[in-house]
């Protein structure tokens, strides 16, 4: 079903995956479309992967993405937008904060393939991927603006450029959702994130 | 989230996960009572229940309580909800099982939440076909307007039949979320008296024959409100084929082959048989679509209609488009779907305790003395995977008790340590009756409690021991020791988890002792019902000899630097956001070269001012 827009987001359990696809369903619904969107909670919570899949249009029935059919892939972990970057279609895009989390382990005895930290996962992604990919350096922008947890803001403001819904849509959802004090800078966080992927097309 | 009752300017359409909608469907259909014992993924439900004005909510110490008050509540006149996750529904099957006889006084709606795919459980069996054997009819929505509405029509039906109904959702169900049509809010029906009928509420054997015929003649009526019920939906079109399907199946089913005859199923028991049979006649081919057991394949089946199911589609894990599309492929319905990425395995990143958890110094000290550990079900079952490895089983709630009984009675090895290790909702939950056999057996083996005071695993609730429940009144506070002594247990110590040298000496004591002994590791959860403070500590490049001692602990905090020492070992670095200052890793650090930051930069500040 070609008219169903499909958005995977993935990152590591606290990083505010299951939040930021709350505003995106949230803005979606807004938007007037159908609207699902499925994660899986639990042993996830104890920084394990988190993946959050979110589908709109006019009709959706599956709550889950198909293999290869993702639209947009929004990572907020590096390694793990590697993990999924084969997730993304053919034209779809990759976008992932380069904030890298390393996963903790005991000394290890001999080096197995997989178990270390994919140093360039955003270049690693960009062979598999089957997309444009653009990394955003949400976690220093974020700093930039003063407050670290607006990095959720930053990547969706990112998003935003793949989707064809209004600004005043995501503006006023924005207001909604957030806490009141924050608005202007979550405003301001949105814009920035937005301008990295048009400046890098540019 | 929650509306008040009453008012008109609720938003027409709003997102809810299918958990939110349960608690709704059940607060618009009049019900007040509600009581479970948490389960992912069905905790939601009377979290989100109890918020509603009009109502009254609890947790149960485990499922066959919760579901025996609600059976008590509900025999007083009272509209009950009752959640459990898919295990749950094994310990609450013995009053269940009976109460299907008696049948309800006001509506009974049973939810259970299945695990395909065991997200986070145990195992993955089926509930539709618990349902069948307890001969309540059984519902499966297929998003969360349906978990809305079913919930609602449950109660509807469990008073019109004089059943318990079971609503079945899945994790698919339970935690994603779709569009929903709120409805307008009935008042609460609580009954306030227990009206006596010991023909029909006491179960002896003359009794219970005649509720057994009730219960089989009740059967036949549902069957025929199942063949006749527009929530399991006939839609002929194609006549060469026709799906049988059901729950978050359908889904699939109806994005992959929107041209096929369908019959979606929203009572799987008793199965619509009259309404398949229809299906059959129209379609040249009948396929049937549904996750795990082949329940409804069979009952098609036995009824005569010539089906195909599981010899395309799996009968483990969750269903998704991809399989779906894969067993349509096999069936000859489909063009091939894309194969499974074969891209090289990115790093691993399996769950972990938490930084700071308090479970992880009982650990460390049980993989020191080599004990045999008997696990249980919680957040700790996570030690069985390296670094700490020190968990060797895991069964059901409170199996770990009984195992170690077992172990202990047969093996004949003095030197031998025999551990079980449970956390304080699972002691309260099923714990209790393996301690007095243990006591009772006089068996040698100690018993870890790790009490960290909550029911973390689920999101942090409330249990016996919290001296709080949901609604947030105070009751008593049960203290564990006083029930471990109750239990006639003579050796019992409690040590507190961050004093690892301690709790050390205090578990080798405990597994000297001949006969059963009981430790209690004591510590607040990391996470419920505050997450615990930073207080960063850091390991100083020199002296660090790179021993890697506090990488065994299994912090998440902890990871490797690609520093390296003169001698090449690598030197471990400190997450300072991450870092709650447990001390465990300083406390088995062999170089002293793991300091405070904090009181660092206070002695570095006293230095400059001298």
């Amino acid at each position: 079903m070609s008219d169903v827009v499909n958005v995977l987001i993935v990152g590591v359990g606290g990083q505010g995956v299951v939040l930021a696809s709350n505003i995106l369903c949230e803005v979606a619904l807004r938007a007037g479309y159908d609207v699902k969107k499925s994660e899986v909670h639990g042993m996830s919570q104890r920084g394990g992967v988190v993946t959050s899949h979110v589908r709109f249009g006019e009709k959706v029935y599956s709550p889950l993405i198909s293999r290869g059919q993702s639209d947009i892939l929004l990572g907020f972990e590096a390694a793990e937008a590697l993990r999924f970057a084969h997730e993304v279609k053919e034209g779809g895009l990759l976008l992932s904060s380069t904030q890298k989390i390393r996963p903790p382990r005991g000394p290890q005895k001999k080096k197995a393939k997989g178990l270390q930290y994919p140093e360039n996962a955003l270049d690693d992604a960009k062979k598999v991927c089957h997309g444009r990919v653009v990394p955003i350096e949400a976690e220093e922008i974020a700093n930039e603006l003063g407050n670290s947890r607006l990095t959720n803001t930053i990547l969706l403001g990112a998003v935003s450029t793949g989707l064809d819904i209004s600004d005043d849509i995501w503006t006023e959802t924005i207001k909604a959702m957030v806490p009141p004090k924050t608005i202007e800078l979550n405003l301001a966080a949105f814009a920035r994130g937005k301008a990295v992927v048009e400046g890098a097309e540019a | 989230m929650s509306v008040p009752n009453g008012q008109k300017e609720k938003p027409n359409k709003i997102l809810q996960f299918g958990n939110e909608a349960i608690a709704h469907g059940a607060r618009e259909a009049g019900c007040y009572f509600g009581v479970a014992y948490p389960g992912t993924p069905s905790t939601e439900i009377l979290q989100i229940f109890h918020t509603f004005p009009s109502v009254m909510a609890k947790w149960s110490p485990n499922e066959k309580v919760a579901v025996e008050v609600g059976i008590g509540a509900n025999l007083t006149g009272s509209r009950v909800l009752c959640t459990m996750k898919h295990v749950g529904l094994n310990v609450a099957m013995d009053p269940l099982m009976t109460f299907t006889y008696t049948g309800v006084v006001a509506g009974f709606v049973l939810v259970v939440a299945d695990d395909p795919g065991m997200h986070s459980s145990q195992n993955e069996q089926d509930s539709r076909m618990l349902a069948k054997f307890m001969k309540v009819p059984v519902l499966d929505p297929a998003n969360s307007q349906e978990a809305h509405d079913f919930t609602k029509m449950a109660f509807e039906f469990s008073e019109k039949y004089n059943t318990p109904v079971m609503m079945r959702e899945t994790t698919r169900i339970a935690h994603a979320r779709g569009i929903v049509q709120l409805g307008e809010w009935a008042e609460p029906v609580r009954g306030d008296n227990m009206k006596r009928d010991i023909q029909r509420f006491v179960m002896m054997p003359n009794f219970a024959r005649a509720r057994h015929t009730f219960a089989e003649e009740r059967t036949l009526k549902l069957l025929d409100f199942s063949n006749n019920w527009e929530g399991n939906e006939l839609n002929l079109q194609s006549k060469k084929i026709g799906i049988i399907t059901a729950g978050v199946a359908s889904n699939y089913v109806r994005e992959l082959l929107p041209d096929a005859s369908y019959l979606k199923v929203g009572m799987p028991w008793p199965f619509p048989v009259e309404k398949a049979r229809k299906l059959a006649e129209h379609c040249e081919r009948v396929l049937v679509v549904e996750e795990l057991e082949p329940f409804m394949e069979e009952e098609a089946l036995i009824a005569g209609i010539k089906v195909q199911g599981k010899e395309f589609f799996p009968r483990e894990g969750e269903l998704d488009l991809d399989t779906v599309g894969e067993g349509l492929h096999k069936a000859g319905l489909l063009d091939a779907v894309p194969p499974p990425n074969a891209n090289e395995p990115v790093l691993a990143r399996p769950p972990v305790l938490c930084a700071g958890c308090p479970h992880r110094g009982i650990y460390m000290a049980l993989k020191k003395i080599n004990a045999d550990v008997y696990g249980d079900i919680g957040c700790y079952t996570l030690a069985a995977l390296p670094p700490l490895e020190s968990v060797h089983t895991c069964f059901c709630m409170g199996a770990s008790i009984g195992n170690a009984v077992g172990a202990a009675l047969n093996e004949n090895n003095p030197k031998h340590h025999r551990v079980a290790i449970i956390g304080d909702s699972t002691f309260f939950h099923s714990g209790l009756t393996g301690l007095l056999d243990a006591v009772a057996s006089n068996a040698n083996m100690t018993v870890v409690i790790v009490d960290n005071s909550i029911t973390a695993m689920t999101g942090g609730q409330q249990h016996p021991g919290s001296g709080k429940d949901l609604m947030g009144e105070i009751g008593p506070k049960i203290p564990i020791e006083d029930v471990v002594t109750g239990l006639g247990v003579k050796h019992l110590i409690v040590t507190d988890t961050y004093e690892y040298d301690k709790t050390l000496e205090l578990l080798k004591e405990a597994v000297k002792h001949e006969g059963p002994s009981v430790l209690i590791a004591r510590r607040p959860c990391a996470l419920f019902p505050k997450k615990i403070g930073i207080d960063p500590y850091v390991i100083l490049d020199d002296p660090c000899s790179g021993c890697g001692n506090c990488l065994r602990i299994g912090c998440p905090a902890i990871s490797i630097s690609g520093r390296k020492t003169d001698r090449g070992m690598h030197i471990p670095e400190i997450t300072a956001d991450a870092c709650t200052g447990c001390t465990l890793c300083q406390q088995v650090c062999k170089d002293d070269a793991i300091f405070s930051i904090a009181e660092m930069k206070k002695s570095s500040g006293e230095e400059v001012e001298a």
